[in-house]
């Protein structure tokens, strides 16, 4: 219909036509910025399900013709593999638990108690979180050397504390020195010594902020790469973004992208479900510095 | 340095932007008060973390034992900082200025600033130092740009605006490590998905490409991967941003008949600069200490080779500790530097 047929609609009608292009043009970005974010990893889980024979086939299939878990059979079976997530867990959880014990009592006494030094202190922690890792990576491996650290788990807890700890420190005391003054006068009013206060009180209100700031530091252990790669000679002490980078295929021509694509959705699911579960407090975690300025 | 330019350049489209729409427009007088009265509100909030407390001391004996405890607490992480972080960077400051190699039985002597002079007349070095500066800009641009597109898309109302939060997350959540890996396998040339779809599918490129292999895509490549990887934590922090701006403002620029792209130019964008700072400051930061991406993607070749890279084979692959640790308090001062000047010449605050 034209214009000159019904004048009097005339000037409604094409506002509405923009308007339904404009909703189909939003939607078709909304659809190309999934498509984008999500399309890797969906790649990476087609790869991982797909006999590694037909991975060489062109042109490329985009869903399996023969579905297999035979790659994630491998994978579980690999003794290497499963050391290195072994390894990676223990560092990822010790690495965060020494940050949140320590952290949290420096996170108390720098958000809460008043005391000479205390900004010097804020200024340094923040300073340590903003310097590049390679500026230490040579004195701590002779370090390392030195204690007889080399190629086992201590050296790598040792180096992962160095970006852990000011984190969860900066983090925490922020979140300290957001609480209401109130409830230290009410404990110091029944009797409560300052450090009853702190972990009758204080430290249980602050569950949450452990908890974020607790899994933003494992997801950082977790994939942390430089000083894992350069810490450890081989398994003893080998943790996994090293060790996909280093996988074996089944023959010794054959690149082994079906089995890589398997270990990589592997060391990842947990991850993102994790991520899933705390996206709320990730996200509030994430932007607090942001926000706050 | 470069950074700063790439900012004037933003800064300098947002000003022709504006010119434009005043010759067409006569109400932003109004819309830019009202920006105003929403930045003064914004801006209240962050100050007082500046509150300068003159020190007494404590009076009472529970504000003594408050003190002596906060000294007590703070020490061990103190401690660990200082032996884990303090100590190994002030090493690396001297053993800049020695001849130290690792497995060596030749005694260690200083060399001065000879450590210094050696990089300025290596070639890779220099091809490091390019290679950084171009992958950090263009992807912190790029982030950015995207960022706030998808930001913004996020912001406005939508069925599903909860599950594309989530979505973002994911690119983020995955191990540097891992997302190398997938993209490698993503780029292969003969095997590839991309190949695939640009050539074989759409027919848009004559023939498959070495994306990796060849010397001038490499690091474009890579750099798509690094954009990919982060754009998402980008989005976030723009959007948290986005969420503090009170939203009548908007409707106060309805009413005065500014339009949506108005409305971005002349209240979103400027309201959003703190936050969108910060952003850039970080990821700036990270862009130029680079290293899992380029090394697992590349290795150490010339065409790719980041400063991190690089530092990394002259102190561990080749030993040289001393002429690596100059190169890492290079890096060092680079990062240092571009802290002052960030905040020295970009307001983030106008106060």
């Amino acid at each position: 219909m034209t214009p000159a047929v019904a004048p009097t609609s005339s000037n409604r009608r094409p506002i509405k036509l923009t308007q339904v292009i404009n909703r189909v043009l939003f939607w078709l970005l909304i659809l190309l910025i999934l498509f984008y974010t999500i399309f890797p990893f969906y790649w990476a889980i087609v790869t991982s399900f797909t006999p590694s024979g037909q991975l060489f086939n062109t042109p490329v299939a985009y869903w399996p013709k023969d579905f297999t878990t035979e790659n994630y059979r491998q994978i579980f079976n690999n003794p290497d593999f499963l050391k290195a997530l072994l390894n990676s867990t223990i560092v990822s959880l010790s690495t965060v638990i020494i940050s949140l014990v320590v952290g949290s009592l420096a996170a108390y006494a720098l958000g809460r108690l008043k005391f000479r030094g205390r900004t010097i202190i804020l200024y340094v922690v923040l300073a340590m979180s903003m310097f590049p890792a390679i500026a230490i990576l040579g004195s701590l491996y002779q370090m390392i050397v030195t204690l007889k650290l080399y190629n086992r788990i201590p050296a790598l807890i040792i180096s992962y504390l160095t970006f852990t700890l000011p984190f969860t420190v900066w983090v925490l005391t922020n979140f300290f020195r957001s609480m209401p003054g109130e409830l230290e006068e009410a404990a110091f009013v029944d009797g409560a010594s300052p450090m009853q206060t702190f972990l009758l009180i204080l430290l249980p209100l602050a569950a949450p902020g452990l908890v974020t700031t607790g899994l933003l530091a494992f997801i950082s252990a977790w994939n942390e790469y430089l000083f894992a790669l350069t810490f450890t000679q081989d398994y003893a002490a080998r943790t996994v973004p090293v060790a996909i980078s280093s996988l074996g295929g089944s023959s010794q021509f054959e690149l082994p992208w079906a089995n890589r694509m398997a270990a990589s959705v592997i060391v990842t699911i947990p991850l993102i479900v994790l991520v899933l579960i705390f996206q709320r407090r990730i996200i509030a975690g994430l932007t607090a510095g942001a926000v706050k300025g | 340095m470069c950074q700063l330019s790439v900012i004037e350049g933003f800064a300098g489209n947002v000003a022709f932007e504006i010119s434009i729409e005043r010759q067409v427009y006569t109400s932003q007088r109004k819309v830019a008060t009202v920006s105003q009265q929403a930045q003064t509100q914004l801006k209240t909030q962050p100050i007082n973390k500046k509150r300068a407390s003159a020190w007494q001391r404590p009076q009472t004996a529970w504000g003594r034992r408050r003190e002596r405890l906060g000294w007590l607490l703070v020490t061990p992480s103190v401690l660990v900082v200082v032996l884990v972080a303090v100590y190994p960077l002030l090493n690396t400051f001297l053993m800049s200025f020695t001849n130290r190699r690792m497995s060596s039985t030749r005694a260690v002597s200083w060399v001065g600033f000879a450590n210094y002079t050696d990089l300025l007349q290596n070639s890779t070095f220099l091809r490091s130092v390019s290679n950084t500066l171009v992958f950090a800009i263009s992807s912190v641009f790029f982030e950015t740009v995207l960022g706030i597109i998808i930001a913004l898309v996020i912001h406005s109302n939508f069925k599903g605006r909860g599950l594309m939060r989530t979505a973002m997350l994911v690119p983020w959540a995955i191990p540097t490590a891992v997302s190398s890996q997938m993209w490698a396998w993503m780029y292969n040339d003969v095997f590839g998905v991309i190949n695939d779809f640009l050539y074989t599918r759409l027919g848009v490129i004559s023939q498959k490409i070495a994306w990796l292999a060849d010397p001038n895509l490499a690091l474009p490549a890579i750099i798509a991967v690094d954009v990919w990887k982060t754009t998402p934590f980008m989005a976030l922090l723009i959007l948290a941003g986005l969420q503090v701006i009170p939203s009548d403002i908007y409707e106060a620029a309805d009413v005065d008949g500014a339009t949506r792209w108005q409305q971005f130019w002349r209240l979103t964008l400027p309201l959003l600069t703190p936050a969108l700072m910060v952003a850039l400051i970080f990821r700036t930061l990270d862009a130029l200490r680079v290293f899992d991406i380029i090394y697992i993607m590349k290795g150490t070749a010339t065409e790719t080779v980041s400063m991190a890279v690089l530092a990394r084979q002259i102190m561990i692959d080749s030993g040289r500790l001393g002429a690596g640790a100059a190169l890492s308090v290079v890096i060092f001062i680079i990062l240092a530097l571009f802290v002052v000047l960030y905040t020295k010449f970009v307001p983030v605050t106008e106060d």
